[in-house]
């Protein structure tokens, strides 16, 4: 089907406008029936574009019939693929913990959430730098609105530290297009790719400063070090079912750093290449230890959970920093892994501080929670998964990124950092654990059943824990492939277009989309 | 005419980067407008200056670049968009804190305050 690649942008957005009118704005019972039906929809047609891209190759899509490097194209090829699908079923799994109750602590919480996602997929999805720019717009403006969810001075103050942060982000992004755009000529990634190793020597220089630009851009997004200190509060302020959806706002950074410094600044850019590299390696390692420090010293669990985020962060980075195939398909891995994880902790931190009264999830000794067991054995989950203990998903990433690493001189570093924060996490969590479930005083409120669409939205995405260690051949199998079609020097000119060019498509987001 | 161009980018820019690291919403707000005003005049240097240039094939010897016209619209409307938002933000963040700072506390000044201090804060 040609048309598949621009679904997963086409029905959030479709399903955010409708929501917006009469028979369904009305009623929030009737919004959520049709905000998960469109959800679970989208998961669908996520996994079916994944297996098309996985097995016809990747598909390009020209929006309104420009071809390429003149109109904008959208590159469902493997890696964004997975990381559409990897959205779609966060989202699944957040949007129904919010069904159970959270959604209604605003307004237009599932419009917002769907134009979130449709942000969100189409930043993954476009092969255009410019078009890239623009989805990171709708999705952060749907963030600001979704990340105030709820009301109360902790989310204002938060906010408006994010708006501000990311509207200079912003402005810095658009200055590094305009220099790419000045010296390139081109916005389309592939074609800058192959333009960037043909240029002279004052062109080269721009070119560095706008990548680096570029790098800095992303790091903010990605919380990389000198440009972390706005997440944990913001994560940690977000209401739960948003804070779960964020855990992909990272990775989107990660990704662009491994789309624009792996495809356009990779191997093959002449003088230019691997630029960002001598940067990211420390940085990424810093990242790393400031998280860990987080962690340790965080005063309650969501602020934990925050700083786990960091940490992830920074281990994605270092092995985008290792610039090996290997090292690549282990970063993705990881990145589906820490994704729900991540996610679910949040879900389970909401929770825990639901059921604590006034001490919420903070560190200190409270009433004892009504449901122990559900929970905790959800956190324990959670938690070996996160530390990378076996049998879970955590064990198996680190040790492939610790094998990506053998053999190169960062070795020494890697192989102690990835180590220690196991230690670090176990500490702190075995500690965050301890006060939450054991020391506890007061009555034992037994009773309130637990709202069963929070548990299945928890079991959805604690459940990629084991799935990803059961079906961990495949997967990485498949990971494999995406990273080696990254790392490829694989032209996508418009001659070897793999559908043929689309008619006049309205809906597709075009430059003058004014 | 390159010159004078680049100044006045960079003059905006500086401008607006001082500003916004300022400490009140409002402040911040007018950086991010000027600092906005930098890029979209950047981004539209970006497909090089040139005078009685068309951007349409056929009708005139010498071309502009159409693509940085429509870059600068997406980046003007955007940008728009986003400064009513974030104006909307400050008034409710003055709201709900009792004070325009952006970190919801105005900061204990270790001296006594002067008259233009107490007039600002």
């Amino acid at each position: 089907m040609q048309h598949l690649p621009i679904f997963p942008i086409l029905l959030p957005m479709l399903a955010a406008a409708f929501m917006l009118l009469p028979p369904l704005s009305q009623s929030i019972i009737r919004q959520r029936f049709f905000a998960v039906t469109v959800m679970m929809t989208i998961v669908a047609v996520s996994t079916w574009l994944l297996l098309t891209a996985h097995q016809q190759g990747t598909q390009l899509y020209v929006l309104g019939g420009w071809q390429p490097p003149f109109g904008i194209v959208l590159v469902a090829d493997r890696l964004s693929t997975l990381m559409v699908l990897l959205t779609s079923i966060l989202g699944l799994g957040a949007q129904l913990y919010a069904c159970a109750g959270d959604d209604k602590e605003g307004m237009y919480f599932h419009p917002l959430f769907m134009f979130q996602i449709l942000g969100v997929n189409g930043a993954f999805l476009t092969g255009d730098i410019f078009n890239l720019f623009v989805f990171f717009e709708v999705l952060l403006i749907a963030s600001y609105a979704l990340l105030i969810h709820g009301g109360g001075k902790q989310k204002t103050k938060a906010n408006v530290h994010y708006v501000i942060l990311n509207l200079v982000g912003s402005s810095i992004f658009l200055f590094a297009l305009g220099i790419l755009y000045g010296t390139l000529g081109s916005l389309n990634i592939e074609d800058m790719a192959a333009k960037v190793s043909s240029l002279n020597k004052p062109q080269q220089a721009l070119v560095k400063a706008g990548g680096l630009l570029l790098l800095v851009v992303f790091g903010l997004k990605a919380a990389l070090l000198p440009l972390h200190f706005w997440l944990p509060k913001t994560y940690a302020a977000a209401s739960a079912p948003v804070a779960a959806l964020f855990a992909i706002m990272t990775k989107i950074g990660v990704y662009s750093i491994l789309r624009v410094h792996t495809t356009i600044f990779g191997q093959d850019a002449g003088a230019l290449a691997n630029m960002a590299i001598p940067w990211l390696w420390p940085l990424a390692l810093l990242t790393i230890a400031m998280g860990a420090i987080g962690v340790l010293a965080s005063p309650s669990l969501r602020l934990s959970v925050a700083n786990l985020v960091v940490v992830s962060v920074g281990t994605l980075l270092l092995a985008v920093a290792m610039q090996r195939e290997s090292a690549t398909s282990a970063a993705l891995y990881y990145m589906i892994h820490s994704t729900f994880i991540t996610g679910a902790l949040f879900l389970i931190a909401d929770m825990i501080a639901k059921q604590r009264g006034k001490a919420e999830d903070r560190y200190v000794i409270a009433r004892p929670l009504q449901n122990p067991k559900v929970l905790g054995i959800a956190f324990f989950i959670a938690v070996l998964t996160i530390v990378g203990m076996p049998p879970f998903s955590g064990f198996v990433s680190k040790i492939f990124i610790l094998q990506a690493a053998e053999g190169m001189r960062e070795m020494v570093w890697v192989w102690p950092m990835l180590l220690l924060i196991s230690l670090v996490f176990l500490v702190a969590l075995s500690r965050a654990g301890t006060t939450i479930f054991w020391r506890a005083a007061g009555d034992n409120t037994q009773g309130k059943p637990l709202a069963p669409l929070k548990v299945i939205a928890i079991a959805l995405l604690l459940g990629a824990s084991p799935v990803l260690v059961i079906f961990g051949g495949p997967i990485t199998q498949y990971t494999q492939l995406a990273a080696a079609q990254l790392h490829s020097k694989a032209p996508l000119n418009s001659t070897q277009s793999p559908i043929k060019e689309v008619k006049e498509i309205p809906k597709g987001q075009s430059h003058n989309a004014n | 005419m390159e010159v004078m161009y680049a100044f006045c980018v960079g003059l905006l820019a500086a401008c607006g980067f001082f500003l916004v690291l300022r400490g009140r919403t409002f402040i911040v707000v007018m950086g991010l407008t000027l600092l906005s005003y930098a890029v979209n005049l950047f981004l539209f240097a970006s497909g090089r200056l040139t005078l009685n240039g068309a951007a349409v094939l056929g009708q005139s010897a010498q071309y502009s670049d159409p693509l940085p016209q429509a870059l600068v619209l997406t980046a003007i409307v955007i940008g728009f968009a986003m400064t009513a938002f974030l104006v909307i933000l400050a008034m409710r963040s003055r709201a709900d804190q009792g004070n325009d700072h952006v970190d919801g506390q105005i900061p204990a000044r270790p001296v006594s305050p002067s008259p233009i201090d107490k007039r600002n804060g």
